[in-house]
């Protein structure tokens, strides 16, 4: 039950981080919790259907159709938080002027929710897909009622983490708060994109072009329970390629470089809406 | 952007694999037989890992920078390489203790 536990609390943290810092990201636009909410239910029926198909996709491409589909799975989540990020940078001011003003909740933003809907279940596939293989292995050979025990235990104690994350990021105050999650988010997606290479890599397609730039396995472990939530906010990684250090970089300098560009391009549209 | 994912799938499919030197691994009461298998250089290497036990075991190499968990009663394919020589070690996570091995590469 204890090993059960540990493994569902590990993946359901990853996921309820993602959640989080999305949840906390979109605070004020209309409907978000509808969005984001519909994205994990859709996400968890998505994780039951792909562990039914596992063998096939497993099987698929020579035997790596599960590393390829998780990197196509982790680049859609990267694009659709970009998307997202791209629409934060000309709409922020305008949320924080509401928040500010304590009142309704702005009705823009309904497109960017549901790339964000669709990059949450995307996590939460993800996350609850492996879940549910290491459930039905467990049931193998484990009482039912342990691993049900453990499942409960574990995706309680992961929820509540991420939670807490979000409480604590909503304390932020207003003038600050959507520069923080906005930062969040673009690394959030660096970090996603580190791992869509390192899942290229296992499937052979693409090349580490050098192994292994530093190992900090000593410092802070992936893990640990902190290593793990840093690999998850910032795509920490203690043992990273070049390959996904590239990765990882093109995905910051791309978000914040087309960031800039939206918002100092002359054609761009003034954020001058007033409370 | 679904386009861009989907075409990114079907350019994987286009890779030969079918020529790459092919190895077995078995994993049989948490352990891997056989533990050392000698691989050629410089080449692409599938790994066939079967797991004989009812159990997962999660395949583990850092040096080969691979992980992968095998269903039980079921196997997987890791491909590997192009390879320099060298020992490249390789462990069964869920039972380090007795399932180990390793790729020894010539």
């Amino acid at each position: 039950m204890i090993g059960t536990a540990v493994i569902v609390f590990r993946e359901t943290l990853e996921a309820a981080l993602i959640v989080s810092v999305v949840l906390a990201a979109t605070r004020g636009i209309r409907h978000r919790g509808l969005w984001i909410g519909t994205g994990v239910a859709v996400g968890l029926l998505g994780a039951v259907l792909i562990a039914a198909v596992a063998g096939a996709i497993a099987s698929a491409f020579e035997g790596v159709g599960q590393e390829l589909f998780n990197a196509a799975v982790l680049i859609a989540a990267v694009v659709m938080l970009g998307w997202h990020q791209l629409w934060m940078v000309e709409h922020g001011r305008e949320l924080a002027g509401q928040l500010r003003a304590l009142g309704d909740s702005i009705r823009s933003g309904g497109r960017t929710l549901a790339a964000l809907a669709v990059a949450v279940a995307l996590a939460v596939l993800r996350e609850g897909g492996e879940t549910v293989l290491f459930i039905q292995g467990l049931a193998a050979t484990e009482p039912r009622i342990e691993v049900a025990a453990g499942l409960v235990i574990g995706g309680l104690g992961g929820t509540v983490v991420g939670t807490l994350l979000y409480f604590g990021l909503v304390r932020i105050p207003v003038r600050h708060f959507f520069r923080v999650t906005g930062w969040l988010i673009v690394v959030l997606a660096a970090g996603l994109a580190a791992q869509a290479a390192r899942f290229l890599e296992q499937a052979n397609v693409l090349p580490a072009l050098v192994p292994q730039l530093w190992d900090t396995s000593g410092v802070l472990s992936e893990s640990s329970v902190p290593g793990q939530m840093l690999h998850v906010l910032i795509g920490y990684t203690a043992q990273p390629s070049l390959l996904q250090f590239v990765f990882y970089g093109a995905t910051l300098a791309t978000l914040i470089g087309v960031g800039y560009w939206r918002v100092t391009a002359p054609s761009a549209p003034r954020v001058a809406r007033t409370a | 952007m679904r386009l861009l994912v989907a075409a990114l799938l079907f350019a994987c499919s286009g890779f030969a694999f079918a020529e790459d030197p092919t190895f077995e691994l078995t994993i049989r009461d948490h352990r891997f037989t056989p533990s050392e298998i000698t691989v050629p250089t410089g080449k692409k290497i599938k790994l066939i890992v079967k797991n004989e036990d009812a159990t997962p075991e999660e395949f583990e190499s850092k040096k080969l920078r691979r992980e992968k968990v095998i269903p039980g009663k079921s196997q997987a394919t890791i491909l590997v390489g192009p390879l320099t020589a060298g020992e490249y070690p390789f462990v069964g996570e869920f039972h380090e203790n007795t399932a180990s091995g390793k790729l020894i590469a010539k």
